[in-house]
């Protein structure tokens, strides 16, 4: 069985691409092969800048013969059918088969499709590869039509047996393939002709080309940590980079060099941004220091002098490019230090949405939500506002403009210089995260009233103009949003009924879209101050319609129903996250909706720890029955509430208890609801489960001895109003009818 | 031809070895284009000569103007008047890397000592409604040139594809003399009677062009100039075909480019002043497309794109 080589020599090959594109050609082509019928034994593919190899082992030398079996009309059909029969098994009358069956005589075909030879089924497949191939960005060049990430020079592709080798002959828009390569570009010796893999990649490497990538990344990684480790210092981990240079060279040489003095005081992340993004370098730190003092740059080849001119020539380039660095960050700090109000008002040039206006006008709408959150996080209103106004400075700072990456950060180091207070500086950093599942979550108060209220910004101003995420497209990350302000809520612990914010949040983007016409915009004011004092929108609208004399502006009354749709809306949109958020931590849905259906639902922290409770409870026996015996309640109680046409809702008197069950459960009830309700006024979830529990008993005695549906009409009622005790009662800890089960 | 096996000695013996590289490899050595450009692709012999059939060769010097990049001469890198050096061959041969590192080696940098890589950079220009893929070329680090395969220019197709080297003078330069600060570097040979760096030539203009560029050029006036270039590029594409005067059929797709050039350009002014907003500029950089984009369609019907006789 022979093995087979394929190599596609090629020019540079971005190395973001090559180890998705090494995949693809291992895909692409075993999938071709086998369904061809070619079956093998081992697959691996490799690349390097310049070459995609895939390596065959073991592979059948040609594809066996398939039989296959058609029925066809039956005797004596139409002759019309039977042509057409034989036309589409491609044979003729006397190759046709009689059968009976129990339906007659039938004709049957066996159509037999020889096997192919490897070669010819190979170079078939490679080449709808190759013209085909998924590649993130493609090409032409020259005259020609074929397209490749940058233009395709030579196709090895060659079989091996124990007979030889042999070319497997193919021709791709004019390149034609053969059973040559070349090493590496500088270091190697020209074309040179292979026998088999490991002829192929021993000849690689005696002209200088690591074909595995991840061989390459490992020299690196041990060169660059030996070079480190010998001067007392070590190198900053970075997989991402480790990765994209062993793209980048074929013969990887590790090199160490300074930083000149001059700029090892700028702050490390920017040493560090500069180093990586503009010259694919690593950072090297002294641990003694914690700076960072020297990087490491990965050369494409040996030279005479052991790397000396390249090192030289990378540590010039890094003079230049970190004297850029230094030239923002003096910049940045003189115009820090003067107050910072040249950022800011580059700020209102700078367009946030078309729709929902400049930066700047963004910045002075969640400041003032800023300072509406501060009392609620414990957090000084007047700092959360100057933070607020602080923590999008940065984006004007030269650095920042550079380096996008940096945002928030450089914010974080200007503060000092602006003269604000550590926790302003904090903030602004701090008031991006957490921007994924794993990112630590800010705790500090002013960060937290700043994170809160630019998030929220953004979400009621994306549902203001109803521009709302829809299936995969999320543009403005709106998601991720939601999910910050969950687990900033939850984390931290917070009581925040949400509605109040959105409320004022959405009317503050109103004010801003809309307050042309000036009667509404000062109603919207004053609508504004009143959420602040009720905490509800419907009430503040009704205290502001009331002061007005006479018909309310159109634009107001429409407000009265579409501010609270928008608002509801986006409510529904946190319980979606949320059910994400604690399905990821194993709580069930139905356990999340029964928690939903219950009042305050805007409140995340009340609504999660409700939710947590109720899994603890349901999953313990008592829960497990006492919800069955909710559930055999409800369902009787609305049986009868259908038949009779009434609702069974209170009532339930203890002297017409005639079983020792029934008498039982009014006491347990008695009991109980006291101390339930007490728990639920607490917030405390887990009592109230707990006291939930102390009624699993009485309830599953009382289904035992007593006959709900009593002959007798007064002690019909009187149970049911008993029943409907209960119902109401689980009603006040969860909406139990959405509980599964 | 200069002597290849040594090292230049000056800003000028680079740039003349270019010129001797590119012309014996068979490229029409071309002059500077006679306008304000930014980079050496706006040179009609690559916008516009990149579009169509017929077969195209030039090399040539470009001075380009940025600016924003302008710092008093004070920068040891950034300039806001430099030169290019422009290559375009149509279509693209499929030795041009090795064509290119021929070059490299003709300047003076030895192969077997320096750190060559071809590192991904693809290329777009939005004013011109063109792009491509390539790289950005690096020597030990350093980006010494930009290396395109043209798949787009003006919104059209490149067939055949060109492939175009734009070598940033004075950064590679700087390298291949081993100066560091660009005003230091020998223009012309250091032993001349009247030896001259490139600050002697340049080190006033650059503090007088970055005084006017971000302080004193007259926005109103250079936002009058944009619009009148805009409506005159218009103006001569809307023309007739048949030239009234001589019978013949003359599009003017070239006094039209030179329009858009100059909108260009009065753009990067407009915004090293800073007064052009983050949604204006994209506004701006729309209008320049546009301009570029009915220049192509014009060029794309003449002669010199089409290969057809006269």
């Amino acid at each position: 069985m022979p093995d087979l080589l394929i190599e596609l020599f090629s020019e540079e090959i971005p190395a973001r691409m090559q180890a998705r594109a090494a995949d693809d050609l291992k895909k692409r082509v075993t999938d071709g092969l086998v369904a061809a019928g070619l079956t093998y034994g081992n697959a691996a593919s490799f690349s390097t800048p310049r070459r995609l190899t895939l390596a065959l082992e073991g592979m059948l030398a040609e594809s066996p013969t398939v039989r296959e079996e058609r029925k066809g009309p039956k005797v004596g059909a139409p002759e019309k059918a039977i042509e057409g029969f034989l036309r589409g098994a491609g044979l003729t009358m006397d190759q046709l088969e009689e059968r009976d069956t129990p339906k007659g005589a039938v004709y049957f075909a066996t159509i037999e499709k020889p096997g192919r030879p490897a070669a010819e089924i190979v170079a078939e497949v490679l080449e709808d590869t190759i013209r085909n191939f998924p590649w993130p960005k493609s090409m032409r060049w020259g005259s020609g039509a074929l397209r490749w990430v940058r233009p395709l020079h030579s196709i090895l592709c060659i079989m091996t047996d124990e007979a030889g080798t042999t070319v497997v002959p193919m021709d791709v828009e004019g390149i034609t393939s053969g059973d040559t390569t070349e090493g590496h570009r500088f270091m190697g010796a020209g074309r040179f002709a292979v026998t088999g893999f490991e002829d192929y990649a021993a000849k690689l490497k005696r002209d200088h080309v690591i074909l595995s990538a991840e061989e390459r990344a490992e020299t690196i990684w041990a060169d660059a940590q030996n070079l480190a480790f010998a001067q007392g210092l070590e190198v900053v981990d970075d997989k991402g980079l480790l990765a994209e240079v062993a793209g980048l060279v074929e013969w990887p040489v590790t090199l160490m060099g300074d930083i000149a003095e001059d700029f090892l005081n700028l702050p490390p992340e920017v040493l560090q941004t500069s180093m990586k993004e503009h010259q694919k370098f690593f950072s090297v730190k002294n641990p003694k220091t914690g700076r960072i003092e020297k990087f490491i740059t990965v050369a494409n080849r040996e030279t005479k002098d052991n790397g000396a001119t390249i090192l030289a020539g990378n540590q010039k380039v890094l003079f230049a490019r970190l004297s850029d660095a230094k030239f923002f960050w003096e910049n940045d700090v003189r115009t820090a230090k003067a107050g910072a109000s040249e950022w800011t008002e580059k700020l209102a040039n700078v367009t946030f949405h078309n729709k929902l206006g400049s930066q700047a006008e963004r910045i002075d709408r969640f400041a003032e939500l800023a300072r509406d959150i501060a009392p609620l996080v414990n957090a000084d209103a007047d700092l959360a506002e100057k933070a607020a106004r602080w923590a999008k400075a940065d984006l004007s700072s030269e650095m920042v403009y550079e380096f996008p990456e940096l945002q928030g950060l450089m914010g974080r180091y200007y503060a000092e210089f602006a003269g604000h207070p550590a926790e302003v500086a904090a903030a602004a950093t701090e008031h991006y995260s957490p921007l994924g599942p794993s990112d630590d979550v800010p705790v500090a108060p002013i960060s937290v009233a700043v994170a809160l209220a630019d998030k929220l910004d953004v979400l009621t101003g994306f549902w203001a103009i109803d521009e709302k995420p829809t299936g995969s497209k999320d543009p403005f990350a709106l998601r991720r949003a939601a999910l910050g302000v969950i687990r900033l809520v939850v984390e931290n612990g917070l009581k925040m009924p949400l509605d109040r914010f959105f409320d004022a949040q959405l009317l503050r983007h109103e004010i801003e879209q809309n307050g042309d016409d000036q009667a509404s915009k000062s109603l919207m004011g004053d609508l504004l101050k009143e959420i602040a004092d009720h905490g509800v929108f419907g009430a503040a609208m009704r205290t502001v319609v009331d002061a007005v004399d006479g018909d309310l502006p159109e634009h107001i009354e429409e407000l009265k129903t579409r501010l609270p749709d928008t608002s509801v809306d986006l409510l529904s949109f946190f319980h979606d996250r949320l059910k994400v958020f604690l399905r990821d931590q194993g709580i069930r849905h139905d356990v999340i909706d029964a928690c939903i259906a219950m009042e305050g639902n805007d409140d995340i922290a009340l609504l999660v720890n409700r939710a947590k409770a109720l899994q603890t409870f349901l999953g313990t026996d008592d829960g497990e029955n006492l919800l069955q015996g909710f559930k055999r309640a409800n369902n009787i109680l609305t049986q009868a509430e259908e038949k009779d046409g009434v609702e069974y809702s209170f009532g339930a008197d203890a002297k017409f208890a005639k079983e020792d069950a029934e008498k039982a459960l009014f006491e347990a009830l008695d009991r109980f609801e006291p101390s339930i309700a007490e728990a639920i006024k607490g917030e405390d979830f887990a009592a109230a489960m707990a006291g939930l529990a102390g009624l699993r008993a009485p309830i599953d005695g009382f289904f035992e001895a007593v006959q709900v549906n009593s002959d007798d009409e007064i002690l019909r009622r009187n149970r049911l109003n008993l029943l409907s005790r209960i119902r109401q009662l689980c009603a006040s800890v969860a909406d139990l009818t959405k509980v599964e089960g | 031809m200069a002597d290849t096996d040594s090292k230049p000695r000056s800003f000028q013996e680079i740039i003349l070895r270019l010129q001797n590289y590119w012309a014996a490899k068979g490229c029409a050595v071309l002059q500077p284009y006679d306008m304000e450009v930014g980079a050496g692709t706006f040179h009609p012999a690559t916008t516009l000569r990149s579009l169509g059939q017929k077969p195209w060769a030039a090399a040539y010097v470009q001075p380009s103007r940025r600016p924003t990049d302008g710092r008093y001469g004070e920068n040891p890198n950034r300039l806001q008047h430099y030169y290019q050096y422009q290559v375009l061959i149509k279509p693209s041969p499929p030795d041009l890397q090795e064509l290119y590192l021929g070059s490299l080696a003709a300047i003076g940098i030895d192969m077997e000592m320096h750190d060559i890589r071809f590192v991904e950079d693809d290329w777009e220009s939005p004013t011109l409604g063109a792009w491509g893929l390539g790289w950005e070329v690096w020597c030990d680090g350093m980006e010494v040139s930009q290396f395109t395969y043209f798949q787009q220019v003006g919104g059209h197709d490149c067939h055949p594809v060109s492939g175009e080297l734009t070598y940033g003078l004075e950064r590679l330069a700087m390298y291949v003399l081993g100066v560091d600060h660009v005003m230091d570097m020998p223009f012309n040979d250091p032993q001349s009677p009247i030896a001259l760096t490139y600050g002697d030539v340049f080190k006033q203009t650059e503090e007088e062009y970055a005084r006017w560029n971000f302080d004193v050029a007259n926005t109103e006036v250079l936002l009058r100039h944009f619009e009148e270039a805009e409506a005159e590029c218009e103006a001569i594409l809307a023309q007739e075909h048949l030239d009234p005067k001589t019978g013949k059929t003359i599009i003017m797709a070239h006094p039209a480019y030179d329009q858009c050039i100059k909108a260009s350009h009065i753009f990067n002014l407009l915004d090293a002043r800073g007064v052009i907003s983050v949604t204006e500029r994209q506004a701006y950089i729309g209008r320049v497309r546009a301009l570029a984009k009915q220049c192509a369609d014009a060029f794309a019907q003449t002669r010199a794109a089409t290969g057809e006789a006269a």
